[in-house]
C-alpha cells in the first residue's frame, strides 16, 4: 500500500482521497459553498413549513365551515329536532320545516344523473385512453370534454330551459305523463352533461397508465381488443374509474344554478322522475335572501349542514369501496 | 441550481400569499357568519354626501332613475343595494344602511328586532298580474278571486272548468290542464299575491297563508320574475303571477281580475293608483290588496321606504339625517314624475299627504327635522 501526498491530494493506488485545501481562495470558496448550502437548508425548511401550513389551513377551513354550519343551525335543531330530516312539509309561513323533499330531490337527481352519465364518461375514457390516445380527432374530443367542465353552470341552466325542457315536454306528452318539461328528469339530464368530464378525464388518464406489458401479454395470448379492455384495462383501472365517478357525484350533489332553473322548485315530494322537485342547494339559493325569521334562516343553514354531511358520507363510502377494489 | 432556487422562492411567495388569503378567509368565516359584515357604512360615516339604502328589488329601476336625477340637482349620492325586501329590513335592523325599502310592511317580529321604532313612507305602488299561456284564447281572460284561489289551491285543474267558463262566456277554453308557475325565491311579489289570496279566500288563508315564501300546494317555481315568465311563456296552459312592469315591458298577456266592488279591472298604472286612493292609516302600513276603490286593481301594493323614527343613532350627524329626509320628501313629490315611464304607479294624493305627515314625525335627538 503506497501512499503519497501531492498537490493536496493524498493518493492511494487503489483509492483517491481528498484533503482540505487551505489556500485563502479555496477557504473563501468553501465558506461560500457552506453559506449557500445553509441557505438551501433554510429554504427547504421554510418550504416544508409552508406546505404544512397550507395543509393545516385546509383542515381548519373545512372544520371551520362545519362548525359555522352547526352553530348557525342550532336554533333550528333545537326547535325542530331530528324529525327535520324526514318531515315532509316545508312551510315558512307556519315555521314548519322538513328537509325530506329536498333530500330526496337531491339524491334522486344526482344518482339519476350519475346513471345517465356513466356510459358516456366510461366510453369517452376508453376511446381516448385506449383506442385513440393521439391524433387531431382525439385531441379535439379531449378539449371539447374539458370545455364542458369549463362552461358556467348558469349557461347550462339557460340552455336546459330553452332547448332541453321543450324536448323533454314533447317526450312526456308522448309517454303520457303530465307534459310540463321541467322536473327531476330534466335536471338529471343537465347534471349528467355537466358531470361527464370529471369521470371521463380521470378515467382517461387512468387507462393510459395501464402498463403496456400487461396489454401486450394479453394480445400475445390472442385476446381481442374488447377482451383486453374487459379483462385487463377495466380491472386494472376500476378504482380510478370509480374515483372519477365519485368526483362527478360530488359535483352533481352540490350543483345549484343549473338545477334550480330546470327542476321546477316545488316543496312537494316528487311522485315520479318526471315530477317537479327541488334540491337542497337550490332551496338555499332561492330562499336565503328573504329568510326573514330566525328559525327560517337557521333551517336553511341546517339544510346546508345536511348537504355537507350527505357529501361527506357518500365520499366516505366511496373511499371504502375504492380501498376494497385496490386491496383485492 | 440558480433556476431551481428561483423556482422555490417563487413558489414560496405564492405559498405565503395563499396562506394570507386563506387565513383571512378563515377569520372572516369565524366572525359568526352574520349577514352584516360591513361596519364602515351608515354609522358615523365621514362622507355625509353618500347615503346608503338596501332592500326591494322591485323598487330598484325607479330608485336608480330618481337617485340619478336627484344627484344632478342636489349632488347627493345614494348607493342602493337591490338585495330584496327581507334583506333590506335586516340591514336596517343592523343599522348598516340609512334606509331600507320593502314591498311589505314590517311584521311584528321584525318590528321587535329593532332598537327603536321605524317609520314607513309609501314611495311607489305596483301590481301583480296573472299572466297566462293560452294560444287559442284571443280575448283577455277574466278571473274572479274565487277562481284564482281555486286555481292556485289546485282545486281547479282544467282550463275548461265550469267555474272559469262561467265568467268567461263565449270564450273557447281548451281542455288542457292548468300549470301553475310561482316564484321559487322569497319575494315581495309573492308576499303581495299571497296576502291578496289570504284576504279573498278563507281556504287559502288556513291552508297556505301569506308570506314572501309559502308552501305552494301545486305548481312549478321559477326564480325571479324572469323565471316565472319563462315558465309561463314555455308551457302551454300555464298561469303565473309577475310584476305589472315586467309583464308590460315583455308584452305578456295578463288577466283582468274582479275587484271587491265587482268590476273586472285591467291592471295598469291608472288602476293601481286608483287602488291606492283609499283611506290610508296614519302609519301608512296598509295593504292595497282587495282594495275598496271601485276602479282599483285588487292585487296592488305600496312599496315603502323604512327609516328609524329617531335619526340620532350610531353617531349620525344632523346633516346626514336632514339630507335623508329631504331626499325621501323629494322622492314622494317631484320624484314621482319618473314613475309612469318605468311602469310604476305614481302615489295617490292621499298617499303623498300621509307620507308628508310621517316624514315630519321623524326626529333628531327628539327634535323634528323637517318643518
Amino acid at each position: 500500500m503506497d501512499t503519497s501526498v501531492e498537490n493536496g491530494m493524498i493518493t492511494r493506488s487503489d483509492l483517491p482521497l481528498r484533503v482540505i485545501n487551505s489556500t485563502p481562495e479555496a477557504i473563501l470558496k468553501t465558506k461560500k459553498r457552506a453559506r449557500r448550502s445553509f441557505r438551501q437548508i433554510r429554504t427547504e425548511n421554510i418550504f416544508k413549513r409552508t406546505l404544512m401550513i397550507m395543509g393545516l389551513v385546509m383542515v381548519i377551513l373545512v372544520l371551520g365551515i362545519l362548525l359555522t354550519l352547526i352553530v348557525q343551525s342550532l336554533p333550528s335543531i333545537k326547535s325542530l329536532g331530528l324529525k327535520y330530516l324526514w318531515s315532509k312539509v316545508w312551510d315558512p309561513v307556519q315555521d314548519i320545516y322538513g328537509a325530506w323533499p329536498f333530500l330526496l330531490g337531491t339524491l334522486l337527481s344526482s344518482f339519476l344523473a350519475l346513471l345517465i352519465s356513466i356510459p358516456f364518461s366510461i366510453a369517452i375514457a376508453i376511446f381516448l385512453g385506449e383506442y385513440h390516445p393521439k391524433g387531431w380527432l382525439p385531441d379535439f374530443l379531449k378539449n371539447a370534454v374539458e370545455l364542458i367542465a369549463a362552461v358556467p353552470s348558469v349557461i347550462y341552466g339557460f340552455w336546459g330551459l330553452a332547448v332541453l325542457v321543450p324536448i323533454v315536454r314533447n317526450l312526456e306528452s308522448h309517454i303520457g305523463v303530465e307534459p310540463i318539461g321541467v322536473g327531476i328528469f330534466s335536471s338529471s339530464l343537465i347534471l349528467a352533461i355537466m358531470i361527464i368530464p370529471y369521470a371521463a378525464s380521470l378515467g382517461r388518464s387512468m387507462i393510459t397508465m395501464v402498463p403496456s406489458h400487461l396489454k401486450e401479454a394479453a394480445y400475445g395470448l390472442g385476446a381481442t381488443r374488447w377482451e383486453v379492455i374487459r379483462s385487463v384495462v377495466l380491472p386494472y383501472t376500476k378504482s380510478g374509474l370509480f374515483a372519477g365517478i365519485l368526483l362527478s357525484l360530488g359535483r352533481a350533489l352540490g350543483e345549484t344554478m343549473a338545477v334550480t332553473m330546470v327542476i321546477g322548485n316545488t316543496s312537494l315530494i316528487p311522485k315520479s322522475i318526471f315530477a317537479p322537485g327541488n334540491t337542497m342547494a337550490s332551496v338555499i339559493a332561492n330562499e336565503f335572501t328573504e329568510a326573514d325569521k330566525p328559525v327560517y334562516l337557521s333551517a336553511l343553514i341546517e339544510l346546508g349542514l345536511v348537504l355537507f354531511l350527505v357529501t361527506v358520507v357518500i365520499n366516505l363510502i366511496g373511499k371504502k369501496i375504492i380501498d376494497r377494489f385496490t386491496n383485492e | 441550481m440558480k433556476l431551481s432556487s428561483f423556482k422555490i422562492k417563487r413558489s414560496l411567495v405564492a405559498g405565503v400569499f395563499f396562506a394570507v388569503v386563506s387565513v383571512s378567509l378563515v377569520s372572516c368565516g369565524g366572525g359568526g357568519g352574520s349577514t352584516s359584515g360591513s361596519d364602515s357604512t351608515a354609522s358615523g360615516n365621514s362622507d355625509d354626501n353618500t347615503l346608503i339604502g338596501a332592500g326591494s328589488s322591485f323598487d330598484n329601476p325607479l330608485f336608480s332613475k330618481q337617485f340619478s336625477e336627484y344627484n344632478k340637482t342636489n349632488g347627493l349620492k345614494v348607493n342602493y343595494q337591490s338585495v330584496g325586501s327581507g334583506a333590506g329590513i335586516s340591514q336596517l335592523t343592523n343599522k348598516t344602511v340609512d334606509f331600507g325599502a320593502s314591498d311589505a310592511p314590517m311584521n311584528g317580529k321584525q318590528d321587535s328586532a329593532l332598537t327603536g321604532p321605524a317609520i314607513h313612507i309609501p314611495i311607489t305602488a305596483g301590481a301583480v298580474v296573472l299572466s297566462y299561456n293560452l294560444p287559442e284564447v284571443k280575448d283577455t281572460l277574466l278571473l274572479t278571486p274565487d277562481v284564482l284561489a281555486g286555481i292556485f289551491l289546485g282545486t281547479i285543474t282544467k282550463w275548461n272548468d265550469a267555474k272559469i267558463a262561467a265568467i268567461n262566456k263565449g270564450v273557447k277554453l281548451p281542455a288542457t290542464g292548468i300549470v301553475i308557475a310561482h316564484r321559487s325565491d322569497g319575494s315581495g311579489t309573492s308576499n303581495v299575491f299571497t296576502t291578496y289570496l289570504a284576504k279573498v279566500s278563507t281556504d287559502w288563508n288556513s291552508k297556505v297563508g301569506k308570506g314572501s315564501s309559502v308552501n305552494w300546494p301545486v305548481g312549478l317555481g321559477g326564480k325571479g320574475n324572469e323565471g316565472v315568465a319563462g315558465l309561463v311563456k314555455q308551457t302551454p296552459g300555464a298561469i303565473g303571477y309577475i310584476e305589472l312592469a315586467y309583464a308590460v315591458q315583455n308584452s305578456m298577456p295578463y288577466a283582468k281580475v274582479q275587484n271587491k266592488a265587482g268590476n273586472y279591472i285591467t291592471p295598469s298604472i291608472a288602476s293601481v293608483t286608483a287602488a291606492a286612493n283609499i283611506q290610508i292609516p296614519a302609519d301608512s302600513k296598509v295593504s292595497l290588496t282587495n282594495t275598496d276603490a271601485a276602479d282599483g286593481y285588487p292585487i296592488s301594493s305600496f312599496s315603502w321606504v323604512l327609516i328609524y323614527k329617531e335619526q340620532k343613532y350610531n353617531n349620525r350627524s344632523l346633516d346626514r339625517a336632514t339630507k335623508l329626509l329631504k331626499l325621501i320628501s323629494w322622492m314622494i313629490h317631484d320624484g314621482q314624475q319618473f314613475s309612469s315611464a318605468l311602469t310604476y304607479a305614481p302615489l295617490s294624493p292621499a298617499a303623498v299627504t300621509t307620507g308628508d305627515a310621517i316624514l315630519k314625525s321623524a326626529t333628531y335627538d327628539g327634535k323634528p327635522i323637517l318643518q
